[in-house]
């Protein structure tokens, strides 16, 4: 679009430009004064001269979280959980999908509605709950990934993604004597990775995530996921009690502590970012709403 | 149409035959969508017939079927006691503000976005601003608890600094509100701009020059034009949050909520699960349950009605 260049256009432009400024720096200066925060002395801390950048840098918190096992073994549940959680419901979803996708499926329309229905109406909490538990799921790692395999919302995405893919392509392989599950893997999902990618993004931060489904189901603590850990060090401030090995040292302040666990915890997500940022504008619009 | 018509001629026989025929043909297509329909009728559906156990005594070891039956006397409980009624009003007044003051937040900001003329500039800021979307209600809430707290939290500090007095904003309750609505529009703002700008996106550009041609101030064109091109996304938008009244957000509410702000921030999901997974109330509190459920559906239906009648599309 051509630049407005008369007075009014530009003081409209400048005054954007400063407001969208204003509301990136309240964005991210959350996580820098917490990233700050988590790399400086308790002594620093204690006088509480900076909001930015500390003076004296140290990896005391980091040192301390570590110091334990128990942040490592958080961590592990949550890539664990992460991997086979995206992974699985990436392919119940897509098999799924595909299938409604096919025209030619009879019975599709039924099975559609009652896919949107439970976007609609749900059981709720405790019947959930009580069908979880029925199952003995509870106190599983299954438990944090099965009663979550599939959000309708990815799925009608993908469908529609699929149905999108000129038919022709699938009716000359089909001629070649590929079979349904042939033509899934080698001609649909290879064509559709924008969408793969997105969802599988969508799904891998919803698992890693996860809090309801853990303390729901997991009433063992060791087998905490590290957003249920978090909670517990940062609300709570109690997460770390039960380490007494680490009474010889001295632990720094509370507050170094707490910001070094989040710094942890968000790490990763902030990794995968932006690899995955540019197809998710996109991809997030690929089915709209209207499905 | 020639399809339907030589359908009509066949033979119901034939027909049938035809069909059986192709759901054959098409039997790995059924097995491939078998695991995905077992999910929904396992975890879907069958909770949703769980419901009955609102009618019932419900006590895990004789199950739905060995419990007692005892008709509407959780729902009598429901609409009798005082504490529910509170409840409820928590609920509602955070769906007002939800509609109030975080609705509008997404429309004005990709308003602000598209406005923003240098390419890279402009993607710069929406990646900023969707991040928070992907960063979970424990982290967000652990962030601001580090920064809100009487102890040492920088907010707090900067109160003092200014000469203020130190406000115990986690554990207050004229407090919770107001943050509870701060961090929804922090974490959800950015992301929320997505569908409108694709909206915006598909605006036909000569509109723009003729406004301007006309004199139109880009004030004037982001009023008359954009405005008026986004409205039936905003509709539909609408429709889609008022089907969402009641989904506050289990994890970010209860995250929140400790004893001293619980008259403000105990809401219906929060209030379920404690009554049902700590204390075992599973009849009452499924209860509870299902009237959420139930007016969440009669919401949207509304709703969709609603708009259909002002002459939108609708959603459903």
């Amino acid at each position: 679009m051509i630049e407005d260049r008369t007075l009014s256009g530009r003081v409209f432009a400048f005054i954007n430009y400063i407001l969208l400024t204003i509301i990136a720096l309240i964005t991210v200066l959350p996580f820098v004064h917490v990233v700050a925060g988590s790399f400086t002395t308790s002594a620093e801390m204690a006088v509480k001269r900076f909001i930015l950048i500390p003076t004296e840098w140290s990896i005391d918190a980091y040192r301390f979280i570590f110091s334990t096992n128990t942040i490592f073994r958080a961590m592990g549940v949550s890539v664990g959980v992460t991997l086979f959680g995206t992974i699985f419901s990436m392919l119940i979803t897509s098999l799924m999908a595909y299938g409604l996708a096919r025209r030619d499926l009879d019975g599709r329309k039924q099975i559609m509605f009652l896919v949107v229905f439970t976007m609609l109406f749900s059981g709720g909490l405790i019947p959930t709950f009580l069908v979880v538990k029925e199952m003995n799921l509870i106190d599983s790692y299954l438990a944090l990934i099965v009663p979550s395999t599939i959000s309708a919302f990815n799925l009608i995405i993908l469908k529609n993604f699929f149905q999108n893919i000129p038919e022709g392509l699938e009716e000359s392989a089909k001629i070649d004597g590929s079979s349904d599950i042939g033509i899934l893997f080698r001609i649909v999902l290879p064509l559709s990775m924008p969408a793969i990618a997105t969802l599988s993004l969508f799904y891998a931060v919803t698992y890693w995530n996860t809090y309801l489904s853990a303390i729901l189901y997991l009433n063992d603590s060791a087998k905490w996921p590290i957003q249920v850990l978090l909670r517990q060090i940062v609300v709570l401030a109690s997460g770390l009690e039960s380490s007494a090995e680490l009474d010889a040292s001295v632990p720094p302040p509370e507050q170094t502590v707490k910001m070094a666990v989040i710094v942890v915890a968000t790490l990763p997500i902030l990794c995968v970012y932006p690899f995955l940022q540019k197809h998710f504008a996109k991809g997030a619009m690929l089915g709209s709403i209207k499905g | 149409m020639q399809e339907a018509a030589v359908k009509q001629i066949k033979a119901p026989a034939t027909r049938r035959n035809e069909r059986s025929r192709r759901i054959w043909r098409n039997k790995w297509l059924y097995a491939m969508i078998a695991p995905g329909i077992l999910y929904f009728i396992i975890f879907k559906y069958v909770p949703m017939f769980g419901l009955v156990i609102a009618f019932q005594d419900f006590k895990p070891f004789f199950g739905f079927t060995g419990s007692q039956w005892v008709g509407f006397k959780h729902f009598e409980r429901l609409f009798t006691e005082p504490d529910f009624l509170n409840i409820l009003s928590n609920t509602l007044i955070l769906f007002g503000m939800n509609l109030l003051f975080y609705f509008p937040v997404p429309i004005i900001l990709a308003l602000m976005l598209n406005e923003v003329r240098i390419n890279f500039l402009k993607r710069f800021f929406q990646s900023l601003v969707y991040l928070p979307h992907f960063l979970s209600w424990v982290i967000i809430v652990s962030i601001s608890f580090v920064m809100l707290t009487m102890d040492g939290g920088i907010i707090n500090e900067l109160l003092v600094y200014f000469g203020f007095e130190k406000v115990n904003f986690l554990l207050s309750n004229s407090w919770f509100r107001p943050m509870y609505i701060i961090q929804v529009i922090w974490r959800e703002a950015g992301w929320g701009t997505i569908i409108y700008l694709a909206a915006i996106a598909s605006i036909d550009p000569q509109l723009y020059e003729a406004a301007r041609m006309d004199g139109a101030s880009r004030m004037r064109q982001v009023w008359h034009i954009t405005l008026p091109a986004i409205r039936s996304v905003i509709i539909v938008l609408l429709i889609l949050k008022i089907g969402d009244v009641l989904e506050l957000g289990f994890e970010h509410v209860y995250l929140l909520l400790n004893s001293m702000n619980r008259d403000v921030a105990e809401i219906i999901d929060t209030y379920v699960y404690t009554a049902g997974v700590r204390q075992g109330q599973f009849s009452y509190s499924t209860a509870i349950g299902f009237f959420k459920s139930l007016v969440g559906l009669v919401l949207v239906m509304l709703a969709n009605y609603l708009a259909k009648k002002m002459g939108e599309e609708g959603v459903y």
